[in-house]
Formats: structure tokens, sequence, C-alpha cells
């Protein structure tokens, strides 16, 4: 078991290298030229090349490639072509958002999605069945743009002015500012530290920040905004995890033992919550480790709707802009949490069922 | 004494062979299928699908293209108007409405449907014909060839799936021909990995070896004797896969990667319009309506024939014939 956890980890390594080697070509190879997507088409030819030898966009690639790969050791991700902010300071600032909305997207999916498979399940082929395979259908099938636009117009227009309304863009109300819990509490913080970095990018977890700094305001401010873009991104997730409970249930409910406990007279559902469920969970919680790597990259469409500055939406922003730095950083940071859930995944799968030893 | 011919003995306590009617995969198949009734839906939506597709020309009252600014008296983004409901006669009937550039958005839909269907098919198309032959050879040949492929197909599999899209169509240029590329690259991995295994687990048969001691050669043996067991979980991936490339390019399309405009493809009329959804809704609603439609169809489709081909299911008892 140890060995095999060994060898996934090291064989993971190479792979990331090839994410780096590969984002970096492919950064470098959209047709177009960052100085003249950043400065304008009027630039001039000499102020273009200052920039780009400013940016030592003008070496070789395999040798930019190598100045990267040492920065990269130090800690140091590059500056932002647009911004001239260090890419590390925008990612503090971007990543705790796509986390919060994809964590608030996963536990809406979770918490919906696995009951209504064991109802299903436990209720085979009744009309509940029918209906949740119908919705669970539907929700693979709405469109995630389409379905956030829907939203954004039943709870922004058509509820506008009742005490549903939900806010259809941005983190927080206009004007709200959210204090980070270490001014609150008076912990000294230097920029520049990695301390900063840390305590910064848990700051930027706007409900979490708000909890421990009991400002209720923000919370709930925060967690209106939140409900609309949660709900849309949970939606394919939901669906699916929906039809895996249900599929995975299926098949433990048909197994002996389960027969053996009815037979006993064991209750229905301490036949299903105790018997059944825990073993129907494998498969489940395999998808779910899953959708919480994919839901990273597929948040570019909810963010970019809702105007959650995000790291989706930064990536594609950065992509249109040409700036590498941003879309080098933030698609490696995604690329290797991607590969970190796909690996646990991998590894949970053998630790929880003991009959699965990969050799 | 003559020998009486097999099919013509006749014995009322055996069944007869006479009586005996093909029941190959496909038949088998079809009529499991056709007992759900959520796969028959499906197939129902697609016919009409194709239906519009294919007598697009003819049922749309416009051409898709058509500006309509000098020709009628209607502005930009007027709302749907339809004589049944009561549309006063004298204005021209638009049943979907004006878009944002003054064109009749019923026509657009109906012409968007051979945009998508022809999305949907090439995109799969492209990705199975290169992900089985990668995944075929790969399990076949073995060794450092498998080898190989596999981690290129794992750093593309490490990407999340639209990122590498978005990446691969800003590399060749944001139109909507680059998109199925990317899209298609971006799925290879799944056929690939599902040909591979089953190359692999058939690779050993009693069957296959006594083809290679007959003499067949390997290319034979691959594509008569191997191939034809990775069918079923291709065609239902396959089909879960148009549903998926449909989605995936109206994504990039809503974002501009895709088509292009004029090009009366779903996702970038209900890009162009994103911004109107407050002051002309059905500008979003009808091809969002639309994407959704056309995905479910083929997710349907897809789902009753990965129900019909299980052949768990069928010792289940569910399937008997």
């Amino acid at each position: 078991m140890v060995q095999y956890t060994f060898r996934r980890v090291l064989l993971a390594i190479p792979v990331i290298f090839a994410i780096l080697a590969v984002t970096f070509i492919l950064a470098r190879s959209i047709p177009g030229d960052p100085c003249r997507a950043i400065l304008g088409e009027k630039a001039s030819v000499e102020t273009c090349e200052r920039f780009t030898i400013e940016h030592g966009l003008d070496k070789p690639i395999p040798v930019q490639f190598g100045i990267y790969l040492q920065n990269l050791a130090k800690g140091d991700l590059g500056d932002s072509i647009r911004f001239g902010r260090p890419v590390l300071l925008i990612m503090i600032e971007r990543l705790p958002t796509t986390i919060e909305l994809g964590f608030a997207a996963m536990t809406i999916a979770v918490l919906v999605g696995v009951p209504l498979g064991i109802i299903a399940a436990v209720k085979r082929n009744s009309p509940v069945d029918v209906g949740v395979m119908i919705g669970a259908n539907l929700g693979v099938s709405l469109p995630v743009f389409f379905l956030g636009l829907i939203l954004i117009y039943v709870f922004a227009v058509m509820l506008r002015d009742t005490p549903f309304a939900l806010p259809p863009s941005g983190r927080l109300p206009a004007g709200m500012v959210a204090t980070p819990f270490y001014e609150v509490y008076d912990i000294p913080v230097e920029e520049g530290t990695t301390r900063f970095y840390v305590l910064e990018f848990i700051a930027n977890l706007y409900i979490f920040n708000s909890i421990i700094t009991a400002n209720w305001e923000v919370l709930v401010g925060a967690g209106r905004h939140l409900i609309l873009p949660a709900i849309a991104l949970s939606t394919i997730p939901l669906a699916i995890i929906a039809r895996i409970t249900r599929s995975s249930m299926l098949e433990v409910l048909g197994l002996d033992y389960v027969r053996t406990a009815r037979a006993k007279g064991v209750p229905a559902n301490k036949v299903i919550n105790k018997h059944a469920f825990r073993n129907a969970l494998l498969p489940v919680v395999t998808i779910v480790g899953l959708q919480l790597g994919a839901i990273l990259g597929g948040a570019v469409l909810t963010e970019t709707i809702f105007g959650f500055a995000g790291v989706g939406l930064s990536v594609f922003e950065a992509i249109t802009a040409r700036d590498f730095p941003i879309v080098q950083g933030f698609v490696i940071i995604i690329a290797i949490i991607y590969v970190t859930f796909n690996l646990i995944v991998d590894l949970s799968y053998g630790f929880l069922d003991p009959r699965i030893r990969y050799d | 004494m003559s020998i009486t011919p097999v099919a013509e003995i006749k014995d009322d306590n055996v069944a007869n062979i006479g009586d005996y009617k093909s029941n190959s995969l496909w038949r088998l198949t079809f009529r499991r299928m056709f007992r759900q009734r959520s796969a028959i839906v499906g197939l129902v939506i697609l016919f009409i699908l194709v239906f519009a597709a294919v007598f697009a020309p003819v049922i749309a009252p416009y051409d898709p293209t058509e500006v309509l600014i000098g020709k009628e008296d209607v502005k930009r983004r007027d709302p749907p108007c339809i004589h049944l409901f009561g549309c006063p006669e004298d204005q021209p009937q638009h049943l979907l409405g004006i878009d944002g550039n003054v064109r009749d958005q019923f026509s657009r839909i109906l012409y968007g449907t051979r945009v998508s269907l022809r999305i949907g098919f090439f995109t799969v198309a492209l990705a199975l014909i290169v992900g089985t032959a990668l995944g075929a050879l790969a399990g076949y040949w073995g060794g450092w060839f498998d080898n190989v492929v596999m981690r290129i197909l794992d750093v593309v599999l490490a990407f999340p799936f639209f990122l590498l899209a978005i990446a691969i169509v800003f590399v060749l240029g944001p139109n909507l021909q680059n998109a199925m590329i990317a899209i298609a690259i971006v799925s290879i991995p799944t056929y690939a990995r599902v040909t591979r295994a089953t190359v692999l687990s058939v690779r050993e048969s009693d069957y296959v070896e006594a083809s290679r001691a007959l003499g067949a050669s390997n290319f034979d043996i691959l594509v008569r004797r191997i191939l034809p067991n990775a069918m079923p979980p291709l065609i239902v991936l396959a089909t879960l896969g148009v549903a998926t490339a449909i989605l995936d390019t109206a994504a990039l399309s809503f974002l501009g990667l895709g088509a292009q405009p004029p090009t009366p493809e779903w996702g970038t009329m209900l890009g162009t319009e994103r911004n109107q959804i407050f002051s002309a809704p059905h500008l979003v609603f009808a091809p969002g309506i639309a994407i959704s439609i056309t995905v479910l169809a083929f997710n349907l489709l897809g789902d009753g024939l990965r129900d019909a081909l299980d052949p768990r299911l069928v010792q289940a008892g569910k399937g008997e014939d």
C-alpha cells in the first residue's frame, strides 16, 4: 500500500512537469504580441522593444522556461504583465474566491444529490425515482451559463422587489468591505512574508473570515451573493452525484447480505443506513473528489456570468490579454490541484476498499 | 435414404430450427432500448431535430443572416409576434422575435440545428477515430508505445477539460472549426482508454489465438476480432460525447471563442445577447432552451443505449425477451 502510494506520487511529478512545459509553450504559442495587447495597437516599435526586453520575452523559449523554473523553485511566480503585481498576490486574492464558490457548490451538490439518489434507489421505479432521474438528466443537459442567466432573471428581475431577491453579481454588496480578521484582531503581519500570504489567503475566504470576526453584515452580504452562482455551479455535479448514488445503492441493495439482513427482520431504514449505505458510498466518494477538481476548471462560465473574480475568470481574461505570467501561474496551480485531487481519489479508492489492490 | 434438411424437420415438442429468428446484438439492443421511455423520448426529439435541420430552408420564414432593417417595420430586439396569440395581423410574424442585429430569431434557431448537429457529429467522429486508433494500437502493441501514449493522454487529462479547450482555441484562433478541434483533442483520452482496456482484456482470448494460428494478419485480428468488443461502450460514449461536444462548443461560443457572428450557433446567440437578459429575455431563452433540448436528447439516447447494452442488467432480469 505504501509502495503503491509512493509510486503514484512519483508518477505525478513528471506529469506536473509536463503540465508546466505544455502550459508554457501553449501560452507563448498564442498568436499576438503581449506588448500590443496591453499597451495598445498604437504602441511604437521602440516602446515595444523595451517592453519585450524588460519582461524577458526576447530570449529563446527554452531559456525563458529555465528562468521560470528557477524562479518557481524560489516561490516566485513572476509579475503580471498587465498589473505589474506579483502573480502570487493576485492568486491569493482570486483563488479563495473560486475555492469558496467550489466548496459551496459541492456542499449543495452532495447534501441534495446523495439523499435524492438514495431515495430514488430505495423507491425504485416509483414516481420519485422517475422524477429524480428526469431531473438529473435535465441538470446535466442545461448549459451552466444558461442556468446562471435564468437564475439571474428569476431572482434579480422577476423577484426584484420581494424579500427573495438575490443579487446577480459580485461577491459583496456595493461599498461593503470585508475587514480581514488579522486587522480586526490586531495580529501583526508584514507585507511580503509567507505569513502574510497565508493570512491574506484565509482572509479572502469571505464567509470564513466574517464568521471568525463575527461580522454578520458581511456574512449575510457575501452569503447572498454566493447563493446563485453556487446553485448554478452545483447543478451538474448534483445530477451526476444523484445518478451515481442511485446506481450504487441499487447495486448494493441487490447483494446477498442485504437480503440476509432483511430476512433476519432488520427494520428497513436500518438496513439502508447501517448496512447498505456505507458500502454504496465508495463510488460516490470517488465521483465527489473528481468533481471537486473539475469544478475548478469549469467555474470559468459561472464566474463570467456572475462577475466573480475567481481563478477561472482570471485565466480567461489573462489569455485574452496575453498576460503570460498569470496564465502560466494560474493554470499550473489549477492543474496541480486537479492532479492532487485525482491522486487522492485514486489512493482513497484503494484505501477504502481493501479488495482493490493495484500491483 | 435421403436426409431431411434440418430446416424442414417439424416436431411439436421441440423448438424448430425453422422458427429461429436472428437475435443479433443489434436487434436485442434495440428491443431493450425501446422498453425505456426516456430513450424513446430522446429518439423522438432527435428525429425532430434532424427534420428541422434538413428542412430548415423550407420551414424558416427568413434567411438566418438577413438583416431586416429596411425591409420591415421592426426594431432591434423586438419581442415575439405570433399572430395566433394575438399579435395584430399587420405586423410581420416573428415567432421568436428579432435579435440584436435585426434578424429573425426563429430562422436562426432553425439553422442553428444544422450547425449543432454538424458540430456534434464531426467532433465526436474525429475524437472517436483518433482515440480508438491510439487506444487499440497502444493496447495491442504494448511496450514503449503504450507507455508513451498513455503518459501523453495523462497529461491531457491532467488539465481541466474546459481550460485546455480554451487554451487550444486561443492558440489556433477563435473560430468554430478550431473550437471543434479543441474539444475533440480534449475528448480523445476517453475513447483511447476504453478501447485500450477492451483490447487488453481480449487480446489473449482463445478465438484471437485461433485467428492468429489460422494466419490472419495483425490488422485483421485487431479490426475484425478485437475491436467489435469495444463497440458497446464506445457507442454509448460517442452518443454521450455528442451531447458534451454540443454543450462545450456552445460554451466556447458563448465566451466568444467558437462560432463567430453571423453563424447562427446557439451558444454565440446566447453570448452576444447575454446582457439583454433584463430587457429582451426571449433572446436568451430561445437559444438556451434549444441547446438544452438537443443535449437532453443525446443524453437520453446515450443512457438508453447504455442500459440496453449493459450485460449485467440482463442477468438481473431487467431485459428479458
